[in-house]
This record gives structure tokens, C-alpha cells and sequence, in this order.
């Protein structure tokens, strides 16, 4: 038997030793490969390893508050449970995971669009608030559903808040998600902040922790001071990202609060006080270029736009004929009109082109080559010195005054008082205008027989029309400075950075700027005149009974040429009316305010401008609050 | 009484243990003992995969104990019957079965079982049965009539499709011809053109895993499986994402490991079935380079051990069976740690007695059971 088997079982020995020698290989070649992961790419690995566990978690620095001169807060952040959703881990259908959680949950369309809005510019990483200020319902609704919805997670969350809404929004501008234009811009900062000591470079090294920045306005302007330094956790991640456990924490530096030299009460009594009317009111304290109030109207929600604005609102903003999104004391250029007198006048007696005494017999009209500029008031104002050209608003006068100092006497005396020149204010944005010269005209017309100024191109100048073109800020800044004696200080809308921790406070703007030689005889007499313009002349109306002595002058600015028609204010089309101009101080001895404004489309400044005006001073002077305005409450 | 009681309790042990084979048992018990300390680890969280791993493994030791205790002639006997009745299993899930997760695997005879897993010994059984029958008549026509035993179940199983299991019992039945004494010129030609063909997968890996190639034979998921192997970084929060992790987390075990319940890797999510077929990724962070040889050198020893005992049996059935039931041994543990370390592509084969799931353990202790009842019948027809 045995042998029979034999060759058999030979063989399958063989077998068998071939196998067992099979299996050594391939398990040494297990072995060669676990050498070669464990041993020689160990180090690889294991870094590998650790980055996979370890997630950088910024975290967000608490932003700044915005506070007015008195302490009330208007821009400000709250927390609120969030429902948030990651949107690396959505999968498939947007608005499918929407719908689900909408039966949970409410949604709104506005949320949705803001949603959607926000994955968008982002390129689908990060995190983003689909729903705030749910509810405790709404969130044990979810945490029984969650599991239904990986990456969508409830947090608390902060948000920018600016609690008056539409009140100064202009001035406040507001913070929207970074963009990726932002995010160079970032960059760029940190490059050029690197190796040196400032404590903002650091900021740049934790982009992924700045997820909101400030895009116009003060938010914009004061960013980097508001934005604080953010903070970053390391913790350990599971693989679908879920956090496991801190390893350490690195606190976020809070952003500083900015003190703003509006009166936000005063601001929001101007507001009201504009109703429906379009148009710019500047307030300066001029000793100190403290900006008091800073108005555009129309203006805006700064909410809406905080979690990315929905295209909706975007569109009824932005395609508003009324441009609520226009800056308008900012960039709004307008002609000074009437309002540009007293400038003249001052400027006529520092450089010796008139006495306050010295009187021209008015027609009505004046005649320049062929051409005739005439005046307001038919058959003329009669004898007219400068306090009654001023008080009258006599243009005749200044016709005269302007054809004998000529363009560039104008240009160089009204420069350095701010006139066509950046005021230099904390906004972005600021418009330039035009302050007429023979030099400007060449460079700003580009055919040979434009550059050329005209004589009679001079006339105009003198009645703040032709090309004159000022923003009300530099109208009010150009006041403030003479009622300062020629002491100019820059106009700002912050005054102070405040330590959130210790409340100490850090004035930011400079003391002054430069000083303008000015007579103050000659300051006083133009005072004297602009407060007789108030008492009877075409303000007077405005401010009878006031108990303080303010100075005015009102303007009329043309929005279009009537070419000799007779202008009749009801039967323009509104916005071809004139724009009505007003600017005033008070009180008169030593002002503590100085105010620029215009009313768009309202026609005569002294019928339209000055009552606001009026009240407006009433209010920042006297404390008195017109009965027709509600009274004004501070939010909680 | 009582002292012959005790010797009665003595006598019934002795028959009862008679022919279990230490060795074997030591080593399944040694794995037993790391697949419960891999458990402890793995399962933190899921108390459950223990208590059922623990449960599995003890009825992987009873059903070892019962297959030893029978004879291998009656496996002899029932081999034919095993196989066609695999077979039929097989057609009638092609005809209607159950699909689950787009394959049809499953079929409902009272209980949904899943007939291919029957076809890893049925198919030993039945090849090794055919070659005692011929033994001493063998011709160059009874290979082609095991070749085409083998090639039945594994066409069936392949269209299920589970490229898998067919492979599998591809190779089980396979080991059961190459041990039989196919001539080496035939299987040398084989291998040649099996290494140049993985040799020009890898070295054309980039062209012929364009997406718009269609491979003939091969399924979009299995054409991805193995496109993926050659280049996990192609694809690294796709398919490639559990061949990286499961390597990142055996790389930075190192040399001593990251200690038992240390593993981030696996603690943290990043290890796919991590109770299953990527146990060893947790095994070897926890337990380093030291850990994982130990593991394949038990595993060197399992196969060695089972061979020896072939090598000794009586009959060429037997020798082939307990050949075949070895090989298939060493197959699941090496493509299994080839699969997690990145060498071979990811197909679903779990690792022999360390991973969680009952029906492998199962067809795993009757495997054992089979090479023990071959140990101990061994004297009972040499005496």
C-alpha cells in the first residue's frame, strides 16, 4: 500500500515545501513593507497622523463697539443660538437640505437667499449661519433631528448689530463676510506689517479667524482697530470633523471700542427733521473738528447687509431713483450758491478788493461783454454795502467782487479753507469737487479751446455757481474754519479709542492741522452780517424768537439752466427743482456748532433749509426737542 | 464513587479532546486572546462588537470542536452533496436572489443566507473529493474537469458581482489543483504573465485608469478599486481616503506603536471598519512594527502548523483539503494586511479571527475544525 502512495506523498510533500516557502515570501514581503511604513516613513506618517487629528480653530475676536460722544451704543454685537451649516459636508441639492430643515425649523426666503448668497462668495468652504435667534422649540427640534443633518450644528453665534437701524448709517457704514478682495487686501497689510512690532501684523497670521470686516463707513475706516486680534484652539478632530477635545487655547485680543464725536441724538433729530426730503447736513463743532452730526438722506438698513444683503433689497436699494446708498455729504458735489457769500466777502476785505463800507449802486443786473447775469430781486437791491449784500444775498455785489479778483485770487484764497480740497475726514470715499482756476481748467478739459478760461466764466464764481462744486462737508468745514479764527482742524468722525478692559481712552485726531492768517476784525464783521442774516434778512423768518444769536446765509443752487424761463418751483418736475442751501453757527460770540446743509429738489434755502436748521440748533444749543418729532428713545 | 467519577470526568475529557491538536489550538487561542485586546480598543464606544465578537469567537471554538470530532470520511462522502448543493444555492440567487446595495449575494431559504461564503470549503471539498476519486488514474483531463468544478461557482459568484469572494474561492479551489501535482509547467507560464500583467498595470497605471477607458470583464467600482491602489492620492476623499488613512495610521504606529487605546487614527474616525476588515490598521498604530510581526509570525505558524498536519495525513483527500484549508488561511491574512497596508486593492476580506463578523469566523472554525479532525484521524488509519 504504501508504496503505492509513496510517489504520491512524495509529491505532495514537495508541494507542500513549496507552499510554506510561498507564504514566507509573501508575509516577508508584508514584513518589508510594515518596515518600510513603520520604520523608514515613520516620521512622515506621524506627522500625517497629526495633522489629520489636530484642527486650527480660530477663534473670532470680539468686535469693537461704536459709542457717540455721550456714551450711547450704536454699533454693537449679540449672540445668538445659530444654526449653522458646514458647507463642505453638504452634499447634493442645496435648497433639498433647506426644504428638509424648513420642516423643523423656519426658514424664511430672506434666510434662504442670504444662504445661498453667502456659499456662493465663499466657493463652498466654511462655515455659515442659515437661521440666528432660534428659539428654545426650535432648537430642541433640531437636536432631536440632528442626526438627519450632518454639518448643520446649533452655536452661539456673535452678531454686528447697529441697534438704530437706519440712524447714522452712512457714518457708520457696516461689516459684511470677507471677500476674497479682502482677503488680499489682508495680505498686503501683513507683508508690509511684517518683522515690525505692530500689533496688527499679528492679524494677519489668523485670516481664517477674520470671517467679517468693516466695508464702508467708520466700520470700514476703524477696521483694523474694531477687529481685534482673533484667537485659535487646536483641537483634536474626528475624522468627519467633529471636534473631540481642546489641546490648547490661545485667547482672542477684543477689538477696541470707537468713540465717535457724534451726538447720535442729535443726528437721529436731524434725520426726522429731513422727513422725506433728499439731502446732506453736516454738523462741526469748529473748535475742535468734532463732526456732531453726518447726514445722508435717504439712508439705509446696516443690518440688512451685515450677513450678506439678499438680492432683493439689494436691488430696490441700489436701483432707487432716490440712491439711498449715496453718500451724499461725503460725495455729493453740489454748487454753494448764496452760501459761498460770505466767503467772498471775507475774502474781499483780507485782500484788500473792498472795505465793509464800500457800496455799489445795484440795477438788478450786471453786464459782462454780452452776456447779462442778473440778479434774484428785479430792479436790483438799490445801494449795497457788504453786510447788506450779505443779509440781502445781493448777486450784483458779488458779480462785481468776482470780475475784480479774478479766478485764480478766488482759487487761492479759498484753498486752504477747504474748498475743492479732501477734508481729510475718517470716511472712505470722499469726493473732491472743484475749486475753478485758470490751472484746473487745463487739466481738466482735454481739447485745446476748453482749456482756456473765460473771462466770464469768472462772474458766476462770485454767486457760488459755474464750476464751483463743494461737498457739504467741505461747506461746513470751510465755516468752521473761519468762525476758528484760520485754526483748522481736521474734520473726524472718531474722537477717541477706548480700552474695552480699562475704559481708557485715546483722543485720535491731531490738534490742528495748519492756521490760515485771517483778520479777526474782518471774521467779525462777516459774523455780524451772517447774524443780521438770520435776524431780518432771507433766514429771518426761520429764527425769530431765538434765544440765541446764530449766524446764516442761505443758497439756491440751480440744478439745471432755465435758459431765461422764469423758474416756478410747483410746476418743475422734482427733481429739476433747486436745491435749497443753508449754512449757520451758534451762538455767535463763541460757536459751538457750525452747520452746512443742503435739501435736495426743495427750491429757496431760506424757506426750505433754514427751519431745519432752526430746530436744529434749538435742539444742540437749548435742548429744546420740537413738539412734532417723537421724542427720541436710547435702545436698551 | 467519587474517585471514579473523576476518572469517568477524566476519560470523557480525554475522548472528547482526543486529536485536538495544542499547537493549533494554541495559536487560534493566542489570536483569540489580541482579537479580544483589539476589540477592547476599536470598540470603545460600541460595547456591543465586543460582547459579539466574544460571543462569535466561542461559537468559532465549538463548531471547531464539533468538525473535529467528525470523521473525515463523512466530509468525504458529504463533499458531492456540499458542493451541489452550493451550486443550486448559487443559481437561485442568480434567479432571485436578494439585491443589497446593488449586488444580488443574498437568497431567502427560511433564513437569507449568502451561499458563495459556502463555496470557500465547498469547493476544497468537492476538488479534493475528485482527486482521491482518480487517485492512481489521474490524466491531463481530470485537471480540466477540476478546472471546470472550479470555474462554475466562481463564474457565479463573480457576475453577483463579488469579485471578492470569487477570488477567494478561486483560490481555494486553485491550491487544492496546484497541491494535487499540476504540473509546474503549467503553472509557471501562469505566474510569468500574472507578474508582467500587474507589472504593466502599475507602469501604465496613469492611461489605462483615464476615465473614459472601459476595462473589459471589470465593473466602473472594481476598475476604481484598483486604480485607486495604484494611485490613492488620485482620488484622497474618495475611494483613495481608507487606503491613506489606514496606511497613515500603520506608518505613524512605528516601531513600538502608539499603545494600546492610543491609536488616533482609529480613535478618531479615520480607520473605515475598523472592527472589520481595517482591523489591523487599529492593531498595528496601537501595537507598532514589534506587534504586527508577532502577528504574522502566529499566522506563519497557523499555516505552517496546518501544512504539517497535511503533510501527515492519510488520504489525498484529506491532505488536499487540509493543503487547501491552510492556503486559504494564509490568503485571507495576506491580502488582508496587503489590502490595509496599500499593496493590494481594497476588497472585502476579513482577517482571520481578529475581525468582527460572525459568518467568516464560522466558515473559519470549521476550517480549523476540518485540519484538526484530519490531525487526529491521522493514527486511527496508520495504526
Amino acid at each position: 500500500m504504501s508504496s503505492i502512495k509513496k510517489p504520491d506523498l512524495y509529491s505532495f510533500q514537495e508541494r507542500a515545501r513549496v507552499a510554506i516557502i510561498f507564504v514566507g515570501v509573501c508575509f516577508g514581503l508584508l514584513a518589508i513593507r510594515l518596515f518600510w511604513l513603520q520604520i523608514i516613513s515613520h516620521q512622515q506618517y506621524s506627522t500625517l497622523a497629526d495633522s489629520n487629528r489636530i484642527a486650527i480653530v480660530p477663534v473670532p475676536a470680539n468686535r469693537g463697539l461704536l459709542i457717540d460722544r455721550n456714551g450711547i451704543v450704536i454699533g454693537r454685537n449679540y449672540s445668538a443660538l445659530t444654526l449653522e451649516v458646514d458647507a463642505s459636508q453638504i452634499n447634493g441639492n442645496v435648497d433639498d437640505l433647506i426644504n428638509e430643515l424648513s420642516e423643523i425649523i423656519q426658514i424664511s426666503p430672506r434666510d434662504r437667499r442670504n444662504f445661498k448668497r453667502a456659499l456662493e462668495d465663499s466657493r463652498n468652504m466654511g462655515t455659515f449661519p442659515l437661521r440666528s435667534m432660534l428659539t428654545e422649540a426650535e432648537m430642541a427640534r433640531f437636536l432631536a433631528n440632528r442626526y438627519r443633518f450632518p454639518g448643520v450644528d446649533v452655536s452661539a453665534r456673535n452678531f454686528r448689530e447697529y441697534p438704530y437701524n437706519e440712524l447714522a448709517s452712512h457714518l457708520i457704514g457696516y461689516i459684511g463676510r470677507v471677500s476674497q478682495k479682502d482677503k488680499e487686501r489682508m495680505q498686503n497689510e501683513l507683508l508690509e506689517t511684517r518683522g515690525s512690532q505692530d500689533p496688527y501684523a499679528l492679524q494677519g497670521a489668523f485670516l481664517p479667524g477674520i470671517q467679517y470686516v468693516g466695508k464702508i463707513g467708520i466700520e470700514q475706516t476703524y477696521e483694523r482697530i474694531l477687529r481685534g486680534v482673533p484667537g485659535y484652539d487646536e483641537v483634536e478632530i474626528t475624522a468627519g470633523g467633529k471636534p473631540v477635545r481642546t489641546l490648547s487655547s490661545t485667547p482672542s485680543i477684543p477689538g477696541k471700542n470707537v468713540i465717535l464725536s457724534i451726538d447720535i441724538k442729535f443726528q437721529a433729530l436731524v434725520e426726522q427733521l429731513y422727513g422725506k426730503h433728499r439731502g446732506a447736513f453736516v454738523a462741526i463743532e469748529p473748535e475742535t473738528g468734532d463732526i456732531l452730526a453726518f447726514v445722508s438722506k435717504p439712508n439705509f438698513n446696516p443690518n440688512d447687509f451685515v450677513e450678506g444683503i439678499d438680492p432683493v433689497t439689494w436691488k430696490e436699494l441700489n436701483e432707487s431713483k432716490e440712491k439711498p446708498l449715496y453718500n451724499r455729504p461725503l460725495k455729493g458735489i453740489y454748487p454753494p450758491a448764496s452760501t459761498y457769500k460770505p466767503f467772498m466777502a471775507l475774502a474781499a476785505l483780507e485782500l484788500n478788493k473792498r472795505k465793509a463800507e464800500d457800496a455799489i449802486a445795484d440795477p438788478g443786473f450786471f453786464t459782462f461783454g454780452n452776456h447779462t447775469f442778473r440778479d434774484d430781486k428785479v430792479g436790483g437791491h438799490g445801494m449795497v454795502n457788504m453786510e447788506k449784500s450779505i443779509v440781502e444775498s445781493c448777486d450784483t455785489y458779488y458779480y462785481l467782487l468776482a470780475r475784480d479778483m479774478g479766478v485764480n485770487m478766488m482759487h487761492d484764497f479759498m484753498k486752504p479753507l477747504g474748498f475743492g480740497q479732501i477734508t481729510g475726514i475718517d470716511l472712505e470715499g470722499e469726493a473732491k469737487g472743484v475749486l475753478p482756476s485758470t490751472e484746473w481748467k487745463k487739466t481738466a478739459f482735454k481739447k485745446p479751446e476748453q482749456q482756456k478760461w473765460f473771462e466770464g466764466e469768472t462772474i458766476s464764481l462770485g454767486i457760488g455757481q459755474g464750476y464751483n462744486a463743494f461737498t457739504i462737508l467741505q461747506l461746513a468745514h470751510g465755516l468752521a474754519n473761519v468762525l476758528n479764527y484760520g485754526v483748522v482742524m481736521k474734520p473726524h468722525i472718531a474722537k477717541a479709542i477706548e480700552d474695552p478692559f480699562t475704559r481708557q481712552k485715546e483722543l485720535t485726531t491731531p490738534k490742528e492741522s495748519y492756521r490760515i492768517d485771517l483778520k479777526p476784525e474782518n471774521i467779525e464783521l462777516i459774523k455780524k452780517a451772517m447774524v443780521e442774516v438770520n435776524k431780518s434778512g432771507t433766514s429771518a423768518s426761520s429764527f425769530r424768537n431765538a434765544t440765541y444769536s446764530a449766524g446764516g446765509k442761505t443758497g439756491t443752487a440751480q440744478v439745471f439752466s432755465l435758459n431765461s424761463k422764469t423758474y416756478h418751483h410747483g410746476s418743475t418736475p422734482e427733481f429739476l427743482r433747486d436745491h435749497a442751501l443753508f449754512v449757520t453757527y451758534a451762538p455767535n460770540d463763541k460757536p459751538k456748532i457750525a452747520i452746512a446743509m443742503i435739501v435736495e429738489n426743495a427750491g429757496f434755502g431760506a424757506q426750505h433749509a433754514a427751519p431745519i436748521a432752526r430746530k436744529a440748533l434749538d435742539y444742540y444749543i437749548d435742548g429744546k426737542w420740537p413738539k412734532e418729532i417723537p421724542e427720541w428713545k436710547r435702545v436698551p | 464513587m467519587e474517585k471514579s467519577a473523576l476518572v469517568r470526568l477524566k476519560l470523557i475529557l480525554l475522548h472528547l479532546f482526543n486529536g485536538f491538536d495544542a499547537r493549533l489550538g494554541f495559536i487560534f487561542l493566542a489570536l483569540a486572546f489580541i482579537s479580544f485586546i483589539v476589540f477592547l480598543s476599536a470598540g470603545q464606544g460600541t460595547p456591543v462588537a465586543l460582547v459579539d465578537q466574544i460571543r462569535n469567537l466561542v461559537i468559532a471554538f465549538v463548531i471547531m470542536w464539533a468538525v473535529s470530532q467528525i470523521p473525515p470520511k463523512w466530509l468525504e462522502t458529504a463533499a458531492v452533496w456540499i458542493y451541489g448543493i452550493g451550486i443550486a444555492l448559487l443559481i437561485a440567487v442568480a434567479l432571485f436572489g436578494l439585491i443589497k446595495k446593488g449586488a444580488r449575494r443574498w437568497v431567502n431559504v427560511g433564513i437569507v443566507i449568502q451561499p458563495s461564503e459556502i463555496m470557500k470549503i465547498a469547493v476544497p471539498l468537492m476538488l479534493a473529493w475528485y482527486f482521491q476519486k482518480r487517485e492512481g488514474i489521474r490524466s491531463a483531463v481530470d485537471y480540466l474537469v477540476a478546472a471546470i468544478l472550479l470555474a462554475l461557482p466562481v463564474f457565479l459568484i463573480a457576475r453577483q458581482p463579488d469579485l471578492g469572494t470569487a477570488l477567494l474561492v478561486f483560490a481555494s479551489g486553485l491550491y487544492v489543483i496546484i497541491l494535487a501535482g499540476l504540473p509546474w509547467r503549467w503553472i509557471i507560464p501562469v505566474v510569468a504573465i500574472a507578474v508582467v500583467a500587474i507589472l504593466f498595470l502599475v507602469v501604465f497605471s496613469g492611461s489605462i485608469c483615464a476615465p473614459d477607458i472601459n476595462w473589459p470583464l471589470i465593473r466602473e467600482y472594481q476598475k476604481n478599486r484598483i486604480c485607486t491602489l495604484l494611485d490613492p492620492s488620485s482620488d484622497p476623499l474618495g475611494k483613495g481616503f481608507h487606503t491613506i488613512q489606514a496606511v497613515i495610521a500603520v506608518g505613524s504606529g512605528g516601531f513600538f506603536g502608539k499603545g494600546w487605546r492610543e491609536g488616533t487614527q482609529s480613535h478618531l474616525e479615520f480607520i473605515p471598519e475598523k472592527h472589520t476588515d481595517f482591523v489591523f490598521a487599529v492593531f498595528a498604530e496601537e501595537f507598532g512594527f514589534l506587534g504586527n510581526i508577532l502577528l504574522i509570525l502566529l499566522f506563519f505558524a497557523l499555516i505552517k502548523r496546518g501544512l504539517a498536519i497535511s503533510v501527515n495525513a492519510p488520504t489525498l483527500f484529506t491532505r488536499l483539503l487540509g493543503g487547501a484549508i491552510s492556503m486559504i488561511f494564509f490568503t485571507y491574512a495576506f491580502v488582508n494586511i496587503g489590502m490595509v497596508t496599500g499593496l493590494l486593492p481594497v476588497v472585502g476580506v476579513p482577517l482571520p479571527l481578529l475581525s468582527y463578523g460572525g459568518t467568516a469566523l464560522v466558515t473559519l472554525g470549521f476550517g480549523a475544525g476540518i485540519l484538526m479532525s484530519i490531525h487526529r484521524h491521522r493514527r486511527l488509519v496508520q495504526s
